[in-house]
């Protein structure tokens, strides 16, 4: 009896942890990992499994080192390399994705202060020191032939395929030559997957499980991932370039996967409904405008990583209004 | 959807683990001491009117309404005056349970005789924050008395037994108030788990002009009185009220009683016999039979628990806790009394008590998401820690009612809610620490 247990309140907590929401994301991001598996064969397993396994090694040690409390049960750091090998294309040296899990894991995460404390997501970062570090390597979708691909897939990631001029530049024939081409995409080979690309983002079914899994599990909120997309689209019909034409843009490059599994990171979106809503439509803007008006064909990872910059500054301009809440007046404000 | 624009104030799903919901109230008989606090509620204490020796009946004024916020105490059982301070009146109990010759039946015959038979009966909020009722019920200008009967925290099933126990006390309480305080509407506000506290209160109060039931969704806090007003309602209480202090419900034109504190004044009304008992659930993984007791105020938490059945063999027990698991406050053995707002008391085994490490904030912002007020748990925090006094107005933490929703939905286990307590009390000192 005079050894019981005092605290504050509350007594009990939810059964959800962090390693249970990160549990959560590995469940989802597993159906993108047998879509890339058949799509491209057990090479892309071999690299996602390495680059995994390389993330939670440069995790154990760095802690280890360090003197820091293992974190590696967590899982954070499992996700962070699966989401990486989904960013890497499968023909990939395996030792790069070693490269990028230590830039991810390292120089992103831990030497920032580790879980919670990362400025940007570190798999999104990772997939751009290798993009622009192995730049040929990184675009080399071809390397390993896609199952069942088409000629019109063929050549490139389908954002490719009109070549490398921005379509906003293109005017006349040349503009309606590249969107033809784009829009004669086959629609169902672009929703299961079988196009160049990167691992993980091609297979849009996939990606999409993997969304109904988080939002039923009430892992993430939809929010993120549906304005974001949406936003894309609504830019590119506003082009005026045709419904199947925007359709073939969000279906096509790193969009799905990206507004899914790395735009909705926790610890590098914003806080609120209204900050998220806010993040989507700012990450959309961007996408379109690198799409359309830049020399890239990707504009995923830098708006991503843009939004990422820019969050703490979406949090402060969009906090919640707290119930009841007065404004506090302006005369006393200047009296203080 | 717009509304969660503004703040999506979801709360949280915490667990009902209502077992002696379906369980009938047992009469504990008096026990051999009863200790009767003079600070029982909000406010002022009551001054004690009794001294050592003098012999005391069930329902005789022991402690006098200190101040215009305060409470009368009574006697809850009979017997003699052990000692008499300004902390506490003790009475040993004769066992017979006498009741006071003097006790009867008020005479109501408008506002003012309503008001001064509240005060009578020594009300305060049964809820649990003791406010003392005639204090609340003087507010002006009122549209809506709204019935709390949510019951939002697990395990605790009083005011529910309240609604299936005593429902013609708690009709009776409400025609009162409605009439003599010329209130118009009534909503008794019941959370979706007690389907049939709802049928009961919806087939009883059918006929009464004014007088609706909310069915309320099962989101703790739904019960903290803000929250249910909103929900009600659709109003919202002020941030600060016309006078610059902090808003009360009347600043929303409405009175928020708990089901059971209406319910006593039914009872008060009808028999004249003041809050000397209330009905106290004992539950928790090392209670041995789990129960809902009706206890004479003032009874030690040892005899409560003694007369439900004690702690369950092989279990150690690793935690009391007075009141719910959320706001209830752990105690440090079963020696305090029971007051008169107290619902429960939780008997913990040392597993259940012992909480998770916390671990890394991962920026989810599932505290802020949760916050049944809007604010931002993990900002006031950092404030907190950053001993940041201008940033913590700015946050508006004087709203935060340690209602403990960010606590229990952080996936990383840290302690919020403890940390804007003790913000909130670095915040009333002005920053000295």
């Amino acid at each position: 009896m005079d050894n019981l247990i005092v605290t504050a309140s509350p007594h009990i907590t939810d059964n959800v942890s962090t390693r249970k929401l990160m549990g959560n994301v590995v469940i989802s991001l597993i159906p993108c990992v047998i879509a890339s598996t058949l799509i491209f064969g057990v090479k892309a397993l071999l690299l996602t499994v390495v680059t995994t396994a390389a993330c939670v090694a440069f995790e154990y040690i760095w802690c280890a080192l360090t003197k820091k409390k293992n974190p590696v049960g967590d899982l954070s750091a499992v996700v962070t390399g699966i989401i990486l090998a989904m960013n890497l294309p499968a023909s990939l040296p395996v030792w790069m994705g070693i490269v990028g899990a230590f830039v991810a894991i390292v120089l992103v995460k831990q030497l920032f202060g580790g879980l919670g404390y990362n400025f940007a997501n570190p798999a999104l970062v990772g997939r751009i020191v290798l993009f622009s570090g192995f730049a040929t390597r990184m675009t080399d979708y071809l390397g390993v032939t896609p199952r069942g691909v088409q000629d019109a897939l063929s050549t490139a990631t389908p954002l490719q395929v009109a070549g490398s001029t921005p379509l906003g530049s293109l005017d006349g024939e040349a503009l309606t030559e590249a969107v033809d081409k784009i829009s004669s995409l086959p629609l169902m080979d672009l929703f299961l997957g079988v196009h160049g690309g990167v691992m993980g983002e091609t297979c849009a079914l996939a990606i999409l499980i993997g969304l109904v899994f988080l939002v039923a599990t009430r892992t993430i909120s939809p929010a993120i991932p549906v304005t974001y997309v949406a936003t894309v689209f609504v830019c590119f019909l506003l082009t005026g370039n045709g419904f199947q034409f925007a359709l073939v843009e969000i279906l096509s490059g790193g969009l799905l996967f990206g507004a899914v599994f790395m735009a909705t990171d926790y610890v590098t979106s914003p806080f609120t409904l209204k900050g998220k809503l806010v993040y989507g439509i700012f990450m959309g803007i961007v996408t379109f405008a690198i799409r359309y008006f830049g020399s890239l064909a990707e504009g995923v990872s830098y708006s991503i990583l843009l939004g990422n910059l820019v969050t703490p500054y979406i949090n402060d301009l969009t906090e919640q209004v707290p119930l009841g809440y007065v404004k506090p007046k302006k005369k006393e404000a200047e009296k203080k | 959807m717009f509304k969660k624009l503004k703040r999506s104030a979801e709360g949280a799903g915490v667990p009902h683990v209502k077992a002696t919901a379906g369980v009938a109230t047992v009469k504990m008989p008096a026990p051999d001491q009863v200790t009767l606090l003079m600070s029982q509620h909000i406010g002022a204490p009551a001054t004690p009117v009794v001294q050592k020796g003098d012999t005391v009946y069930v329902g005789t004024l022991v402690g006098k309404a200190g101040g215009f916020v305060s409470a009368n105490v009574y006697s809850s059982v009979s017997g003699t005056v052990l000692s008499a301070d300004a902390n506490a009146v003790v009475v040993t109990a004769d066992g017979n349970q006498t009741v006071d010759p003097s006790i009867q039946p008020p005479v109501v015959t408008d506002r003012d005789s309503l008001l001064k038979a509240v005060a009578d009966c020594g009300l305060v909020g049964l809820g649990g924050a003791g406010f003392p009722a005639q204090v609340k019920l003087a507010a002006q200008n009122i549209d809506y008395l709204v019935i709390n009967c949510a019951e939002c925290e697990p395990y605790l099933a009083s005011d529910t037994r309240e609604v299936l126990e005593c429902s013609d006390t708690i009709v009776s309480g409400i025609e009162a108030v409605l009439k003599y305080l010329g209130i118009k509407s009534c909503i008794i506000g019941i959370e979706a788990n007690k389907p049939d506290c709802i049928d009961l209160m919806t087939t009883l109060t059918k006929d009464m002009t004014g007088v609706s039931v909310k069915t309320l969704p099962c989101r703790y806090p739904q019960g903290a009185e803000k929250n249910l007003i909103e929900t009600c309602t659709g109003r919202e209480v002020p941030q600060y009220g016309p006078s610059g202090k902090p808003g009360l419900p009347a600043d929303a034109g409405c009175i928020v009683m708990n089901v059971t504190s209406i319910s006593t004044l039914g009872k008060f009304l009808k028999t004249g016999m003041p809050l000397v008992s209330r009905r106290v659930t004992v539950d928790g993984d090392a209670a041995a039979k789990p129960g809902n007791i009706e206890a004479p105020i003032g009874s030690s938490m040892q005899s409560i628990v003694d007369f439900a059945g004690g702690i369950k063999e092989g279990v150690e027990l690793g935690k009391v806790i007075a009141g719910g698991p959320m706001m209830g406050l752990a105690q440090v053995d079963l020696s305090a009394p029971t007051k008169k707002a107290s619902g429960g008391i939780l008997l913990f085994s040392k597993e259940k008590a012992t909480l998770p490490e916390p671990t890394n904030c991962i920026r989810c912002g599932r505290c802020i998401n949760g916050c049944p007020m809007g604010l931002s748990p993990v900002s006031i925090v950092k404030a907190y820690n950053d001993h940041n006094l201008e940033e913590l107005d700015r946050l508006n933490l004087g709203l935060c009612v340690t209602c403990g929703t960010c606590s229990f939905v952080c996936p990383a286990k840290r302690p919020l809610t403890q940390t804007m307590a003790i913000a909130k009390v670095f915040q009333r000192m002005g920053g000295n620490k």
